[in-house]
C-alpha cells in the first residue's frame, strides 16, 4: 500500500486521535470476542467480522451531526459500536438474548437502532441501497438538513438496484453519502474477477454523481472525504460517493476457509496497512510518552468487551411470548 | 368511395367512449395522420387520428356523445375516385352497427364490462341519515388518498407517471396540482430501486403511497416488499414500523396476457407482517385504502382496471374509513356460502342471480381483507349454511379458497355437509386469444356447477 498522506500531514489532534484509536480499538476487540463466543456455539446462523476495516465507519462517524442516519448490510457490528450503540446491546443480540437491541429477534445481520439512528443491519446484499436512499428522501422532504451514510460493499456495487438508486438519488438530490466499502472480495470473489470496472469510485459518473477513493486504512484520510461528502450533501447538492479502500482480515463470514487470498497476502494488509497501529504510530509521533495512555485505553475496551460478553451470556433467552409480538406494529 | 370511421378501442378494457370533441367537420379533406378527434376513454382524452386520405363524409356521432360502444360508425371518409356511395359497413366489424346513443348531458354510468354491474352493498357501515354518491372506483381511490394527504403531510405518493401524466389509469388525477411535485412524484421506470426507497423513507418518518403501474411490474420489487418492508418491524424488536402502501392494479384486465395478468391475492397473503385487501366496490376501494394509509404496517392494495371504472354507492361522510380484516356480508342465504373478493365478487353475483332462479339461496361473502383473514365471519356462515363454495381469479394451487378450505377443516369440520370447493383461476399461464382468455378465467357457469355439487341439487 502507498505511503500514508496523513503520516507526512496529520492534521488531528491528540484527543481526537486518541478517540479515533479507542473507538477502531474497541471494535476490534468486540469482533475477536465475538469469533470467539462464536467458536463456543453461544453465537449462532452468519456472523460477518469487520476486523481490518475500522477506520472506515470511524472515520466517518467521526464528522456526522446529530440526527445523521446509517444503514448497511449484515457486517454492521462495527457500525453499531461507532455510532453509540452499547456494546453489551449489541453482543446481547448476537447471542440470541432478550436484552439485544432488537430483543433477540434479529441477530447479527439484522440488528437497529432508532435512537442512534441506526437503521440496520439488512441481510439482502445491496438492498439497503434504496432504503438509504429513502431515508435521505425523507430527510429531504421534513426538511431536517441531515445526511444518511449508506455503506455497502464491492459486491453489492453490482446490484442492479444500486443503479436505480443512484439515478433516483442524482434526479432528486437527495443528501446521501453513498460509501462502498470496497474489502476486495465478493465474499470469495475478488473484485477483479467481478467488476468490468474496479474503480468504483467512478460508478456514479453515468448519474453525475461525484466520486473519489480513499484509503479506507487511514482514519484520517476516511475523515476528511467524509467531510467533503457530507458538505456536499448538506449543501443540496446532491449524493456523493466513498470507495473506501480496505480489507478484511478474516473470511466472509464464520465458515469461510478463505481459500481464495494467500496468508501472505493477509499478513502482508496486517503488517502494513493495520489503520490500528497506524493511529497508534501517529500518536506515538505527536506524544512522545503516550504509551500509558494507550495501555489503559487497551485495558478499558478489553474490561468494556468482557462485561459485554458476560452481560449478554447471562442474560436470559426472549420470553417465548415473544415469538407472537411485533407482527404488527 | 364512402367508408366508415369506426369508434377506436383505446384502451385494453375500453367497451364504449365519448367522442368529446370533433376537429374536422363534414367536407373537410384529411390526410393520414390528421388529428380528427378526441376520444374521451375511461382512463384519457386521447386524440384519433385518420388513418386514410379523403374527404369528411358525415358526421355520424354528434360530440359530448356519451357511451359510443367501441366499432360503432362515427363519421363516414370519401376516399377518392368516388363520391356519396352509401356507407360501407366495415368489413372487418361483422356485427351490425351498434344503435348510436343520444348526446346526454350527465355523466356516465359503469361501462358494461363486467357482468355484474355493482349494487349497493346491503350491509354498509353508513351512519343513519347519510346520504350516498355514486362514483367510481377510481375515484374513490381517488377521494382516498386526497382526503388522507390533506389530513397527514408526512403522506406522500410515488410511482410511474402518477405526477404529470395524471396516473397511467387515472387514479391520481389532479394529486400533482393540488400537492406538488414533493408530494407527487414520478419514478424512473424502476420498481425494484423505488419499491426500497419507499422502504427507507417509511422508515424515515414518512407514510409513502407506492403505486405499480401494475403489480405484474411488482415482482421487480418483491424483495423489498417483502424482506425490507414486512420483516423489519419484527427484526427491529418493534423498534421500526414500516407504514406504507403498495397499490394498484391487480390480476387481469383484458387482452393483456401472461406477463401483465395475474392475481397476487395469494403471493402477498402468504407473508407474515403484511396485510393485504382486495376491494370490490367503491366505498370498501374509498374506506380501505384511507385505513392502508393510516395503518402503522405495510399494506398491500390490489385494485383491478377492470372494477376501476364500475361506479357504486360511496356515503357522503368527511372521514369514512373501513376497518381492515373485516368481512363484508354481501347478501345473506341459508343454502351455501359463497366466499370471495376483488373482481371475484363480479362473477359471484352474477352466479348467484342464476342460482336464485333455481331456488337456491347463497350467502356471499366479500373478504375485503385477505390479510388479517376475517375467517370468524366465514365460519360462522358455515356453521349456518354447511357448504361453501370460494371464488378467486388466482391461480388454484396455494389459492386462499385452498387455505379458507383448511380453516373450515380445523374449525367447522362437524358443520360441513359437503367438501369446500374451490373456484379458481385455471392452473396456465394467461392466454391471449379472446376465447381462451375467457376460459382460463373463473366463470360464473363455474361457480354455479360448484354449488350444485355442494348442494347435491
Amino acid at each position: 500500500m502507498a505511503a500514508r498522506k496523513s503520516a507526512s500531514k496529520p492534521r488531528a489532534t491528540v484527543n481526537e486521535l486518541l478517540g479515533y484509536y479507542r473507538d477502531m480499538l474497541l471494535i476490534r476487540r468486540f469482533e475477536e470476542k465475538a469469533g470467539q463466543l462464536y467458536g463456543m456455539g453461544k453465537i449462532g446462523g452468519f456472523c460477518h467480522l469487520y476486523i481490518g476495516q475500522e477506520a472506515v465507519v470511524t472515520g466517518l462517524e467521526a464528522i456526522t451531526e446529530d440526527g445523521d442516519k446509517r444503514v448497511t448490510a449484515y457486517r454492521d457490528h462495527g457500525h453499531m459500536l461507532a455510532c453509540g450503540m452499547d456494546p453489551k446491546g449489541v453482543m446481547a443480540e448476537l447471542t440470541g438474548r432478550a436484552t439485544g437491541y432488537s430483543r433477540g429477534k434479529g441477530g447479527s445481520m439484522h440488528m437497529f437502532s432508532k435512537d442512534s439512528h441506526f437503521y440496520g443491519g439488512h441481510g439482502i446484499v445491496g438492498a439497503q441501497v434504496p432504503i438509504g436512499a429513502g431515508l435521505a428522501f425523507s430527510d429531504k422532504l421534513l426538511r431536517t438538513g441531515k445526511v444518511t451514510f449508506t455503506y455497502f460493499g464491492d459486491g453489492a456495487a453490482n446490484q442492479g438496484q444500486v443503479y436505480e438508486t443512484f439515478n433516483m438519488a442524482s434526479l432528486w438530490k437527495l443528501p446521501v453519502v453513498f460509501v462502498i466499502e470496497n474489502n476486495r472480495y465478493a465474499m470469495g470473489t475478488s473484485i477483479q474477477r467481478a467488476s468490468s470496472t474496479p474503480e468504483l469510485h467512478t460508478r456514479g459518473s453515468a448519474f453525475g454523481i461525484p466520486g473519489e477513493s480513499v484509503d479506507g486504512m487511514d482514519v484520517l484520510e476516511v475523515r476528511n472525504a467524509g467531510k467533503r461528502a457530507a458538505k456536499h450533501c448538506r449543501s443540496e447538492k446532491g449524493p456523493y460517493i466513498l470507495e473506501m479502500m480496505t480489507y478484511r482480515y478474516r473470511g466472509h463470514s464464520m465458515s469461510d476457509p478463505a481459500k481464495y487470498r494467500t496468508r501472505e497476502e493477509v499478513q502482508d494488509v496486517r503488517k502494513h496497512s493495520d489503520p490500528i497501529d497506524h493511529a497508534r504510530e501517529l500518536l506515538v509521533g505527536k506524544k512522545p510518552g503516550i504509551e500509558a495512555t494507550l495501555k489503559e485505553v487497551d485495558s478499558e475496551i478489553k474490561a468494556t468487551v468482557n462485561e459485554a460478553a458476560e452481560f449478554s451470556l447471562n442474560s436470559p433467552e426472549p420470553d417465548v411470548a415473544e415469538l407472537w409480538t411485533d407482527v404488527f406494529a | 368511395m364512402e367508408s366508415n370511421i369506426l369508434m377506436p378501442a383505446l384502451s385494453p378494457t375500453m367497451e364504449t367512449g365519448t367522442v368529446a370533441k370533433w376537429m374536422v367537420k363534414e367536407g373537410d379533406s384529411v390526410a393520414s395522420g390528421d388529428l380528427i378527434a378526441e376520444i374521451e376513454t375511461d382512463k384519457a382524452v386521447m386524440e384519433f387520428e385518420a388513418v386514410d386520405d379523403g374527404t369528411i363524409g358525415r358526421i355520424l356521432i354528434p360530440e359530448g356523445t356519451q357511451d359510443v360502444a367501441v366499432n360503432t360508425p362515427i363519421a363516414t371518409l370519401i376516399t377518392e375516385g368516388e363520391s356519396t356511395a352509401a356507407a360501407i359497413p366495415e368489413s372487418l366489424a361483422s356485427d351490425a352497427p351498434a344503435p348510436v346513443p343520444e348526446p346526454v348531458s350527465q355523466p356516465a354510468t359503469a361501462p358494461a364490462i363486467a357482468a355484474a354491474p355493482i349494487s349497493p352493498p346491503p350491509e354498509i357501515e353508513i351512519p343513519e341519515g347519510v346520504s350516498t354518491k355514486k362514483i367510481t372506483v377510481r375515484q374513490a381511490l381517488n377521494e382516498a388518498m386526497a382526503e388522507e394527504m390533506r389530513r397527514d403531510a408526512s403522506v406522500f405518493l410515488m410511482g410511474e407517471e402518477v405526477a404529470e401524466y395524471q396516473g397511467a389509469y387515472k387514479v391520481s388525477e389532479g394529486l400533482l396540482q393540488e400537492f406538488g411535485s414533493e408530494r407527487v412524484v414520478d419514478t424512473p421506470i424502476t420498481e425494484h430501486g423505488f419499491a426500497g426507497l419507499g422502504v427507507g423513507a417509511a422508515f424515515g418518518g414518512l407514510r409513502p403511497i407506492v403505486e405499480f403501474m401494475t403489480f405484474n411490474f411488482a415482482m421487480q420489487g418483491i424483495d423489498h416488499i417483502v424482506n425490507s418492508a414486512a420483516k423489519t418491524l419484527y427484526m427491529t424488536g418493534g423498534q421500526i414500523p414500516c407504514p406504507i402502501v403498495f397499490r394498484g392494479p391487480n390480476g387481469a384486465a383484458a387482452r393483456v396476457a401472461a406477463q401483465h395478468s395475474q392475481d397476487y391475492a395469494a403471493w402477498y397473503s402468504h407473508v407474515p407482517s403484511l396485510k393485504v385487501v382486495q376491494p370490490y366496490c367503491a366505498a370498501d376501494a374509498k374506506g380501505l385504502l384511507k385505513s392502508a394509509i393510516r395503518d402503522n404496517n405495510p399494506v398491500i392494495v390490489l385494485e383491478n382496471e377492470i372494477l376501476y371504472g364500475q361506479s357504486s354507492e360511496v356515503p357522503e361522510l368527511d372521514d369514512f374509513t373501513v376497518p381492515l380484516g373485516r368481512a363484508r356480508i354481501w347478501q345473506e342465504g341459508s343454502d351455501v356460502t359463497l366466499v370471495s373478493f376483488g373482481i371475484g365478487m363480479s362473477h359471484t353475483l352474477e352466479a348467484s342471480k342464476i342460482l336464485e332462479s333455481a331456488g337456491i339461496r347463497a350467502e356471499i361473502i366479500d373478504l375485503r381483507t385477505l390479510r388479517p383473514l376475517d375467517t370468524e365471519t366465514v365460519i360462522a356462515s358455515v356453521k349456518k349454511t354447511n357448504r361453501c363454495v370460494t371464488v378467486e381469479e388466482g391461480w388454484p394451487v396455494c389459492s386462499i379458497g385452498n387455505h379458507i378450505g383448511s380453516v373450515l377443516m380445523n374449525e367447522a369440520f362437524d358443520w360441513l355437509d359437503a367438501p369446500v370447493i374451490n373456484c379458481t383461476g385455471k392452473d396456465v399461464p394467461m392466454p391471449y386469444a379472446a376465447n381462451l382468455e375467457k376460459l382460463a378465467l373463473v366463470t360464473p357457469s363455474e361457480i354455479v356447477e360448484a354449488v350444485k355439487a355442494v348442494t347435491y341439487s
